[in-house]
């Protein structure tokens, strides 16, 4: 039922580009090795799940790859560029062109609405898109809340919230959707529903990469890759029978 | 993110705990209210000083007869040695550059018209009066040396005494009678508002001085050739402070006092004396400019702490800007424009209350205030400086963070 992957697939050129990548924190005077030599590829329009016991350095690979953190060596090319290369500044451009986040806590900020909230990543974009309403209303119309448009986080269910989230993340048509536990804080239905909305936007040709420790969401995705004391100790390819069994 | 977004941020973030934001902008409102009070205060008064100066008339020296001194105390007011007529004509005669000089003597008195009466100041004075003081008389004729020898029954009427006992008539030509002794009104005064310590100068009557001495001052008070003060006008060219030793000296000199003992009599520039008033306005400025100084530094500080506050609890919000493309100047901008809203907010609640208490100043104390749009601009220019100033560390912490300990945090 599961394939190792093989780097090269059909799916294309690696949008994601790991080699040797090395994560070292100095906590007090001991030294974590959080990653440790991780190589990796992961093709465009992919659908993987990250997964592993919390320690395992799953959220520092999702870090390093959303840009918010570099390795200590090694590289590691996303969307073609070295992350170790760029400063603070090109960095943040980075995240803002080429990576949508979603979170397990939505992190939606309060008292704002929604469409707003969609707005907040062209707000930071150079150069900035033209309509950035319209753009903004288009994505969450897109996500299944066109009649939520003006709503405040509190008069949104934690689904709804989780789709406000998904709207922000997809309005910079970032090449990747990047998601930490998107339904940790959601009943199973509700998770359910997310998980199929990432489906269908991988389907539209987004490269999706969710870090989960729960199987039932891991199973959603094409190729599984799990993490255990900083390096990868399994790398699989799952069936699409496995895939709709979860759907 | 434009200046605009910011503002909008910062406006959501402000209005969400309003309660907050209006106490932590006490310190400033204080801090602006006060410098357009002290501003609007200190100009109105300035202008009002230098009113009062040329009010006193221009190139003036007054002479006192002081109060003898006994082992460097004062004696008894009666004690002074008065000022006779011949000093007035020595002082005349002798000091150059004078062009005019003129006794006083004042006494308190009922006027009589008809059923109306009012009590003023009678003033004997001579013809050189109006001259010296720079008080033209409005309508009518001033007093002349022949009223002076003649000790002639005339007066100038003060505009103020003219509104009492002349409603709504021209009082030159009338008859009036001071401590039942009549008068014929030869002349109007010109208004002449009031003097530095808030008296109306224009209550008052102006008579010859040998008439006051014969008629209206009680004989036992005043002897025959007593003259009260004098005052003397110098001609523009005179040095003030020259005249003023030169009338010093010869005073001495007639008075037979030792260089070293004390004089009995005083020569003032009251448009000095006038000046270092305004001096002691001026101190006052400092103080309410320190307080108010204090006040934004103290508001200030009041920002810095609410905007460390502010930073804390919206880490995570810090992280997620940080996460979607802001960069650290973002953040950074961000926090600074808030910063500068609060001041600026606080600021506007400052000038509303500052004018409202210059208004309520004027009103009450009638002490003009005078609130100028540059000082609008200045008040809320060291609003928005402060707010630039405290809201810099705040900032600079806030755009320090490290995205995913941001993310991470709560």
């Amino acid at each position: 039922m599961t394939a190792v992957a093989k780097t090269g697939s059909e799916q294309g050129s690696a949008i994601i580009q790991a080699r040797g990548v090395v994560k070292l924190y100095t906590i007090g005077d001991q030294e974590l090795r959080a990653l440790d030599g991780v190589s990796l590829e992961i093709e465009a329009g992919d659908f993987v799940a990250i997964m592993g016991a919390s320690g395992s350095g799953k959220s520092t690979m999702m870090n390093l790859i959303g840009g918010l953190d570099t390795p200590t060596s090694g590289s590691l090319l996303i969307d073609g560029r070295d992350i170790s290369k760029l400063d603070a500044d090109e960095l943040a451009d980075l995240r803002n062109r080429a990576i949508g986040f979603v979170f397990q806590q939505f992190n939606l900020l309060p008292r704002t609405p929604a469409f707003r909230q969609v707005m907040l990543p062209l707000l930071y974009a150079h150069p900035r898109p033209e309509d950035m309403e319209a753009e903004a209303r288009r994505r969450l119309d897109q996500v299944g809340l066109g009649n939520r448009m003006e709503h405040l986080p509190r008069q949104l269910s934690g689904g709804q919230q989780q789709r406000v989230a998904i709207a922000r993340a997809l309005v910079n048509n970032p090449k990747i959707l990047l998601a930490d536990e998107p339904t940790g804080a959601l009943d199973s239905r509700t998770s359910e529903e997310i998980m199929r909305l990432f489906s269908e936007l991988n389907a539209q040709g987004i490269t999706v990469v969710i870090v989960t420790h729960e199987p039932d969401i891991a199973a959603w995705a094409r190729r599984r890759i799990t993490f255990r004391d900083g390096q990868i100790i399994s790398d699989e390819r799952q069936s699409s029978r496995v895939r709709e069994a979860a759907q | 993110m434009t200046i605009l977004d910011s503002i909008l941020v910062a406006l959501t973030a402000l209005r969400s705990n309003l309660l907050r934001s209006i106490l932590t902008t006490l310190g400033i409102v204080i801090g602006v209210a006060s410098v357009i009070i002290l501003v609007a205060v200190g100009n109105g008064a300035a202008g009002e000083v230098n009113k009062q100066i040329s009010a006193l008339g221009t190139n003036m020296l007054v002479v006192f007869p002081d109060a003898m001194r006994v082992m460097g105390r004062s004696s008894a007011a009666g004690t002074a040695l008065p000022l006779s007529e011949s000093d007035l004509v020595a002082l005349r005669d002798k000091i150059p550059g004078v062009i005019g000089v003129s006794g006083q003597i004042d006494e308190s008195a009922p006027v009589v018209r008809g059923n109306l009466n009012w009590t003023t100041a009678v003033s004997g004075v001579h013809p050189d009066y109006t001259m010296v003081r720079d008080w033209p008389v409005a309508e009518g004729r001033e007093i002349n040396a022949q009223d002076v020898q003649m000790a002639a029954r005339v007066a100038l009427i003060g505009p103020t005494v003219a509104k009492q006992l002349f409603p709504g008539e021209n009082p030159v030509g009338a008859e009036i009678r001071i401590k039942n002794v009549p008068f014929q009104i030869v002349g109007l005064l010109s208004v002449k508002g009031q003097s530095a310590m808030g008296r109306d100068q224009d209550d008052v009557m102006l008579i010859p001085i040998t008439t006051a001495r014969n008629r209206v001052v009680g004989k036992s008070d005043v002897q025959v050739d007593q003259v009260g003060r004098i005052y003397l006008k110098l001609d523009e060219q005179t040095d003030m402070k020259t005249a003023q030793e030169d009338i010093e000296t010869l005073l001495r000199q007639r008075r037979k006092s030792g260089p070293n003992s004390e004089d009995t009599f005083s020569v003032r520039n009251l448009a000095e004396f006038m000046r270092a008033r305004t001096e002691v306005l001026s101190t006052m400025s400092y103080l309410l400019g320190a307080t108010s100084a204090i006040s934004l530094i103290v508001g200030g500080i009041g920002i810095m702490n609410i905007m460390l506050v502010s930073v804390t609890e919206r880490t995570r919000e810090i992280g997620l800007r940080m996460a979607v493309g802001g960069r650290k100047r973002d953040i950074m901008r961000q926090f600074l424009v808030e910063a500068v809203t609060l001041c600026l907010f606080g600021g506007l609640i400052g000038v509303a209350l500052g004018i409202g208490i210059a208004s309520l100043i004027a009103y009450f104390a009638s002490w003009p205030v005078d609130v100028s749009v540059s000082v609008i601009g200045l008040a809320m220019g060291a609003a928005a400086i402060t707010g630039i100033v405290f809201g810099f560390f705040p900032a600079r912490r806030a755009a320090g963070l490290n995205p995913i300990d941001a993310l991470r945090s709560e």
